[in-house]
């Protein structure tokens, strides 16, 4: 058992007072049940009347906000895709392809984020502005984080490269210097505006040289005092070497050039160019990576990820990653300075720029409220191979084991469970049999969510949940009177014995009202008929019906015997279709030959002999035995005048 | 390639619809209205493709859809019509149909009239029924008919209170969908592969024609039928296939096509190019069926004699059609079936597609993985 990561947090059910009485639970898949007991530990005898409810808590509260539905639904499709990646691919090829994956992902927690902060703006409710905004911060963490293991974990940059990645990140996570510089822009005089300082400030923390370039200028031409010092620190913003991407240079000769730049801008300081200007003083310090000067920005900075990238912007742009993590650490102290202590995001993002994968994703486990972001990162990475090592002590790998808690959640939402499907698919080792246990608990509706629950199964070959879904259609339908329908869901379902039932339920019905009903249904079997004798015996007996109406006497004559010689009709049946053979008997033209006269008498006699004696009767089966003996009595009879028939006929045709 | 706009809409879609055009209008489509299922409330909703211009600034482009309202619908949206320009009708998994009313003036939507038990079950022996899924219903105004998992058909009138007509057990399996023929004439499609057509002028219910499917009874889900050639329909089945009938010969199918690799849950004709059909089903996939011959630029009416012609000369032996300039490229015998061109129109399929409409040259589409798709460009 490993050690706990943190306090269980505690979940108060309102109107239950745990203090008093006794709980008990049961666990679900997403949800557990809870209700009080009326257990109670020191006076056993005294009957407290419990509370009367069971609560429903579920642990998985994201899968219910509508807007991030979008975010499930749309990722849904990303990770198809990305299961569906070729594992032949190989190299750059299989390395675009995922990180234009990652990017996918990316832009749909972005746009779920941007509708969840126009909600947050737009709701009436303080409380529930409250509510989306905190939903907004925490899409927005997660991705930050994203994007951080995207850059370190996919693209895998190398020195070079990775600096100007981590400032791309930087920038589009701490973005308010757009409206900043809008504003400061927009108005009369830029250079006089409050926070036209702290926007060029901002500009060059961001490594956004160019932008504040063109801020100083309109310095320069507002005062024509400041303008040569201006002219000089705007050289200095000019001339800083940066790799860029369609640049050949090695890193040596880009680290050459920029040792220059930085020993003329440590001459700038010495000779006291900008004494005049503590603003472009302080830029001047920025621009030497000076740590106290960048400390003073704390609040520019904002946070310390801001702080670690300037830091390395203006000190060591051509950092390796094997490095980060050093600088990532002490940034996070300087920044921190012991003042306050590192909370959840900051272990993140530290654990990330420490290449420790499975920290990051146990971090994220502990301080997210869903598996969405745990389950998809993980499987990403997973593809990455980046995980193939590590096996967990219970289950399969970690990739599974968090697909499973996410599919499993939802499973547990009364309208997401299609999406759980595929993600089961792609678990390999538990994936079937969790598939298994959670689509047969789905709730059948109606008969068009049974046959999209029915595809998912027989598309798997799970063939015990199709027959025990189509057994609950077919169970329905008899209740509901729908003998058709039930057959036709039995029959799909292959299950014998339901059809028996069924047919069953036919003719008793038949020899009630002495009519079918479903026709439609019946006269259509087909090959269908051989499910079960009973069904056989149903269309059969029905095909009989057609040809006496059709007045095709010889026929329907051969076939009502052959039911019975076969054994297909069964004993408790014999009698109807011994009467049913009446009205062929008593025809004008013979219709039985003398050979099938005698088979039906055989069998008039195999019933009556095998006939059970009551030992006690009452008048009713008194009567019902007197109508019984009737009918015997006039087959009997029958069976001999059409045998005399018969053996006239046959002997004279004979003779003739 | 034809640009086609999702947007993700938070609950499943079961059917979309466009709104009528009004007679004469030479405006193309712009509302269109939805139904969800499966969702602890289900939503009837109105959308609108037109341009917003400046109104949507933060976010919504050009061909973005933007809801104009909606309302709750107690059960699934099991199928939706519109009665008239106003007027739409919804089918209930709780058996109940409903009329509602939209408002344009200050975009809501009302409930305008209901039949609460237009399908139920009755138990054996007990006169207690439960309720049962209203499946299909169509409009042709000012009668509706409805048809659902008990079997029964339905003809209402809007102002009616009562259903002018019932069949009871008119079906002893499930209808799927239903559809106008002729006037008085309706077709139904149901789980055992039948296609039956039902006359309200006869009394008594026994459908005047039943076509099926031979041996395999696989079940049909949608029909529809030609909007000029009334005797040609198209149905789809569970098991993904088209089927082509000719309804006033044989009992059996004209053509099966191979489609879909699960259930088709609609199949609709062009409206007003029915030489396009379009399919959608729960393989996640929506094709486009092109059957019009190989020479796209005659006008439309010589469109009909050309092609009559060349069917012609591909098939000597239909002589007796031949005066009947109406032959329909559906119903050709011609053997060489690669005259029907096929696209599929949704760039990578997941999640069943379970409703499509088209109207001129838009269509909408609505699936299990909760967006819905609309093209205004189909033919270019």
């Amino acid at each position: 058992m490993e050690e706990l990561d943190g306090e269980p947090t505690v979940t108060l059910i309102p109107g239950v007072n745990s203090k008093k009485n006794q709980m008990c639970f049961d666990w679900g898949p997403g949800e557990m049940l809870v209700c009080e007991t009326s257990f109670n530990k020191k006076e056993k005898s005294e009957m407290v009347p419990s509370c009367p409810f069971i609560y429903i808590i579920r642990k998985d509260v994201d899968v219910y906000s509508q807007i991030l539905r979008k975010l499930f639904n749309e990722s849904h499709g990303i990770f198809l895709g990305l299961q569906r990646i070729d594992e032949e691919l190989t190299g750059k090829s299989r390395k675009s392809q995922l990180v234009r994956v990652s990017k996918n992902y990316r832009s749909v927690i972005r746009a779920c984020m941007e509708e969840m902060h126009q909600v947050a703006i737009a709701a009436k409710d303080p409380a529930n502005g409250r509510q989306f905004s905190s939903q907004v911060s925490i899409l927005s963490a997660m991705e930050l984080i994203w994007n951080l293991c995207e850059i370190l974990f996919i693209e895998v940059a190398p020195a070079g490269p990775l600096l100007l990645h981590l400032l791309d990140w930087v920038r589009l996570h701490v973005c308010e210097v757009d409206s900043l510089s809008a504003d400061v822009l927009g108005s009369e005089n830029p250079s006089k505006h409050d926070s036209f300082w702290n926007l060029v400030t901002i500009l060059v923390l961001q490594g956004r040289l160019d932008e504040a370039r063109q801020m100083l200028s309109k310095e320069a031409d507002a005062s024509p005092a400041s303008a040569g010092i201006c002219r000089i620190m705007g050289d200095l913003m000019r001339t800083m070497p940066i790799l860029s991407p369609g640049n050949t240079q090695t890193l040596t000769e880009l680290e050459l050039k920029w040792q220059h730049w930085h020993e003329e801008c440590e001459r700038y300081l010495q000779d006291s160019t900008f004494a005049t200007s503590p603003h472009l003083e302080s830029l001047l310090k920025i621009m030497l990576g000076d740590e106290a000067a960048l400390l003073e920005q704390k609040e520019l900075l904002s946070n310390w990820y801001h702080f670690l990238v300037t830091r390395l912007l203006y000190s060591n742009p051509t950092v390796k990653p094997i490095d980060l993590h050093y600088y990532a650490q002490s940034s996070l102290d300087l920044f921190l300075g012991g003042e306050s202590s590192p909370e959840p995001l900051d272990n993140i993002l530290l654990a990330a720029f420490e290449f420790d994968i499975h920290q990051v994703i146990k971090e994220c486990s502990i301080a997210l409220s869903n598996w969405w972001f745990v389950a998809h990162l993980t499987d990403l990475l997973d593809h990455c191979k980046l995980l193939q090592s590590h096996n967990l002590y219970f289950g399969s790998n970690m990739r599974e084991f968090l697909l499973l808690e996410y599919a499993s959640g939802l499973f547990a939402h009364p309208s997401l469970w299609q999406l759980g499907v595929d993600y089961f698919d792609y678990c390999p080792e538990l994936g079937r049999v969790s598939l298994e246990l959670h689509i047969e608990r789905i709730p059948l509706n109606t008969e068009q969510k049974a046959l999209k629950v029915l595809r998912i199964c027989e598309q798997r070959q799970m063939t015990e949940q199709v027959r025990s879904i189509c057994k609950i259609l077919a169970m329905r339908a008899v209740r509901n009177n729908r003998l058709g329908s039930a057959l036709s869901w039995s029959i799909r379902a292959k299950d014998a014995a339901f059809a028996t039932l069924v047919s069953d339920r036919f003719l008793r019905d038949y020899c009630e009202r002495g009519c079918f009903s479903d026709l439609d249904l019946i006269d259509n079997l087909g090959p269908a008929m051989m499910l079960s004798d009973r069904l056989t015996f149903l269309g059969k007996y029905r095909e009989f019906h057609r040809m006496y109406g059709e007045k095709r006497f010889a026929d329907a004559a051969s076939l009502l015997l052959s039911l019975m010689t076969s054994r297909i009709a069964p004993r408790s049946f014999w009698m109807t279709l011994l009467t049913d053979a009446l009205p062929l008997l008593e025809q004008k033209q013979v219709i039985f030959s003398a050979e099938q006269t005698y088979e039906l008498m055989r069998c008039l006699e195999d019933l009556t002999s095998r006939r059970p004696v009551h030992g006690e009767s009452d008048t009713e089966q008194l009567q019902d035995d007197d109508i019984e003996t009737t009918k015997v009595e006039m087959l009997r009879l029958s069976l001999a005048r059409n045998l005399a028939r018969a053996i006239i006929r046959e002997g004279s045709l004979e003779g003739s | 390639m034809e640009e086609i706009y999702a947007k993700f809409v938070s609950q499943k879609i079961s059917k979309t619809r466009w709104r009528p055009l009004p007679p004469g209008s030479l405006q193309t489509a712009e509302t269109f209205a939805t139904g969800s299922w499966d969702n602890e409330e289900n939503y009837i909703s109105l959308w609108s493709i037109g341009d917003f211009g400046n109104l949507d600034s933060d976010g919504g482009f050009e061909g973005d859809h933007q809801l104009l309202c909606s309302i709750r619908h107690h059960g699934d949206v099991m199928d939706l019509q519109f009665f008239d320009q106003e007027r739409i009708v919804a089918a209930s998994s709780t058996g109940c149909v409903t009329v509602f009313l939209h408002h344009p003036n200050n975009q809501t939507l009302s409930i305008n009239q209901q039949w609460t038990t237009a399908h139920y079950h009755t138990g054996p022996g007990s006169p207690s029924y439960s309720s049962a899924a209203c499946t299909g219903v169509v409009c042709n105004n000012p009668e509706i008919v409805t048809v659902g998992e008990d079997g029964r058909i339905n003809l209402f009138r809007a102002d009616h209170k009562e259903a002018v007509r019932t069949i009871d057990n008119a079906d002893s399996s499930t209808l799927h969908a239903v559809t106008f023929l002729r006037t008085p004439e309706i077709l139904t499609v149901n789980s055992i592969g039948q296609l039956k057509i039902w006359d309200f002028r006869q009394q008594g219910n026994e459908p005047s024609q039943i076509l099926s499917l031979t041996g395999d009874r696989v079940p049909l889900h949608c029909v529809d039928r030609h909007p000029n050639q009334q005797h040609v329909v198209a149905t789809g089945g569970q098991d993904g296939m088209l089927s082509i009938w000719d309804v006033r010969q044989g009992t059996m199918p004209v053509s099966l096509l191979k489609a879909h690799e699960a259930e088709m849950w609609e199949v609709h004709f062009h409206p007003s190019n029915p030489d396009h059909l379009f399919t959608c089903s729960e393989d996640g996939s929506l094709w486009h069926w092109d059957a019009s011959t190989d020479v796209p630029e005659k006008s439309s009416l010589f469109h009909q004699g050309g092609r009559s012609s060349t069917f012609l000369s591909h098939s000597i032996s239909n002589q007796a059609n031949v005066h009947q300039s109406v032959i329909s490229s559906w119903l050709s015998t011609d053997p060489a079936k690669d005259r029907i061109e096929i696209t599929s129109l949704l760039p990578s399929r997941s999640l069943s597609v379970n409703s499509l409409d088209v109207l001129g040259p838009c269509l909408v589409c609505g699936t299990d993985a909760e967006a819905i798709y609309v093209t205004r460009h189909l033919f270019s």
